[in-house]
């Protein structure tokens, strides 16, 4: 801790007074126009993970979905399995894929998200799925269509409202769960956050984190929600 | 080089479960911990779920509070909370795993108000029962099946949180995980590492099966019958 006997003034990044008189405020513009790089940088690789993460998940989860749709015993066996890996808390589970796929990359973060995201998608496709009209689906087979005809037209089109749900929620979950990953320093704007924190309890560091942190699932979730509105018009004419 | 190994090693060394800051004083304190934090939990979430279930209002602000701390990461809130006036230690740790706990308690809560046959209400009305009696001999007991399933969704999410309060020195389980880390992974860390990650998935899962005992055991046996699927917070009202 050598840079903390030297003169204050250049080191003022790096410590933080920890009185809680000005010189530590909860929010500093000055903290954000100083740090601009790094901060971005941070809210970068954040919103890179979250969207690697989601997007990985979402090519897995939906055939899984259809499978458990079509064979209907595996429903229960799927959907057990997903809840008992979701109790399994995040950092656990990081602890236990870390130390195997190594701790200097994001892998790890980025399986452990997939897996949690994975269940929040399964689930909601599967409801999506189970939810359209018996009906709809013999309409649909007295019209000639096969079936994955009768899925790609019919049934995962009226499925999506479950599917974008499930989208959503996995995607503002998964921006809150990417700050675990700076366990192993792998947490995007949860480094900046943590270390904050371990820099004599900076608060502007630890606050402009964890804002930007919910700002981001937020937008996030705007953007699928618009987006959601765009694919399902039917939805919105009913509704009116 | 074969961690889960070394984390089984790990845990079979007595040493390591009685040693000051072993698991077992670890263990002690993640369930001190959890414990606190859902009773806090249940102390604010179930009284206004139930209040809001009772007058029949305020679905939107459920779900909205319930959708809004998804979005909040828990490391935020036990990284902010110490520099409150909570002070560093115990206390903000456990406001922060109670704020997790609300949303789960409060959405079953109001759900399992709301999901009563409006009909059975009519009739209590109709037999001459006050608000209150209401409430009290017709709409609580009919949802003891939702309270007990956002217990365990809340219980079991603390739980799970509590092992982050090894970032902020909260202590907990969590500790073990971080001390791993400490050594460092060529010193024999790995094994720390994984073992601790063991113990606290084990627990999640032993906590999430025992209340999902408890949660049979308090449902009325005709009320078991038709299961339906617990509602959770991460997914109010799909």
């Amino acid at each position: 801790m050598s840079f903390l006997s030297r003169a204050p003034a250049p080191a003022w990044p790096l410590a933080a007074p920890a009185d809680d008189g000005p010189g530590n405020p909860w929010f500093s513009w000055r903290y954000v126009h100083d740090n601009a790089d790094e901060i971005l940088s941070a809210l970068q690789f954040h919103a890179g993970l979250t969207a690697r993460a989601v997007i990985i998940a979402l090519i897995v989860a939906l055939p899984l979905a259809v499978v458990a749709y079509w064979w209907r015993p595996l429903t229960g066996p799927i959907l057990a399995l997903s809840g008992v890996l979701y109790t399994i808390p995040s950092l656990a589970l990081l602890a236990l894929i870390a130390p195997a796929v190594g701790t200097t990359r994001d892998t790890s973060v980025l399986i452990a998200l997939v897996l949690y995201a994975l269940l929040v998608l399964v689930r909601n496709a599967l409801a999506g799925l189970t939810q359209v009209p018996g009906e709809v689906r013999d309409a649909a087979a007295g019209m000639g269509y096969g079936r994955f005809g009768r899925l790609l037209r019919i049934e995962l089109p009226l499925a999506l409202p479950g599917i974008l749900t499930g989208l959503r929620l996995a995607t503002v979950s998964t921006v809150a769960l990417v700050t675990v990953g700076s366990l192993i320093g792998q947490g995007g704007l949860g480094d900046m956050i943590l270390g904050g924190f371990r820099n004599n309890f900076y608060k502007a560091e630890i606050l402009t984190g964890a804002i930007l942190c919910v700002a981001l699932a937020l937008v996030l979730d705007l953007a699928l929600a618009g987006i959601g509105r765009l694919l399902t018009p039917w939805t919105r004419e009913r509704r009116s | 080089m074969n961690y889960f190994h070394e984390g089984i090693v790990w845990l079979n060394d007595p040493l390591n479960w009685t040693n000051p800051g072993g698991l077992l004083e670890r263990l002690q304190e993640h369930l001190v911990i959890s414990l606190w934090a859902v009773l806090l939990g249940c102390a604010i979430g179930w009284p206004l779920g139930i209040w809001l279930g009772h007058r029949g209002r305020g679905g939107g602000a459920v779900i909205t509070v319930a959708n809004l701390t998804l979005a909040l990461p828990t490391l935020a809130l036990l990284t902010i909370l110490p520099l409150t006036p909570l002070g560093f230690g115990k206390p903000p740790v456990v406001v922060a795993l109670a704020v997790f706990a609300v949303p789960p308690l409060l959405a079953n809560a109001y759900t399992g108000l709301r999901q009563i046959d409006p009909e059975t209400r009519e009739a209590a009305r109709g037999m001459g029962l006050s608000g209150g009696q209401v409430l009290r001999q017709v709409e609580l007991p009919l949802s003891v099946p939702y309270l007990a399933a956002g217990l365990r969704t809340a219980a079991v999410q603390v739980v799970a949180t509590a092992a982050l309060a090894a970032f902020v020195n909260g202590g907990g389980l969590g500790e073990i995980i971080s001390a791993g880390f400490g050594i460092g992974m060529s010193n024999g860390g790995g094994g720390q590492i994984v073992a601790g990650g063991i113990v606290v998935a084990g627990l999640a899962l032993l906590v999430e099966g025992l209340l999902a005992l408890v949660q049979r055991l308090v449902t009325p046996r005709p009320l078991r019958t038709r299961r339906r699927r617990r509602p959770s917070a991460a997914a109010p009202a799909a």
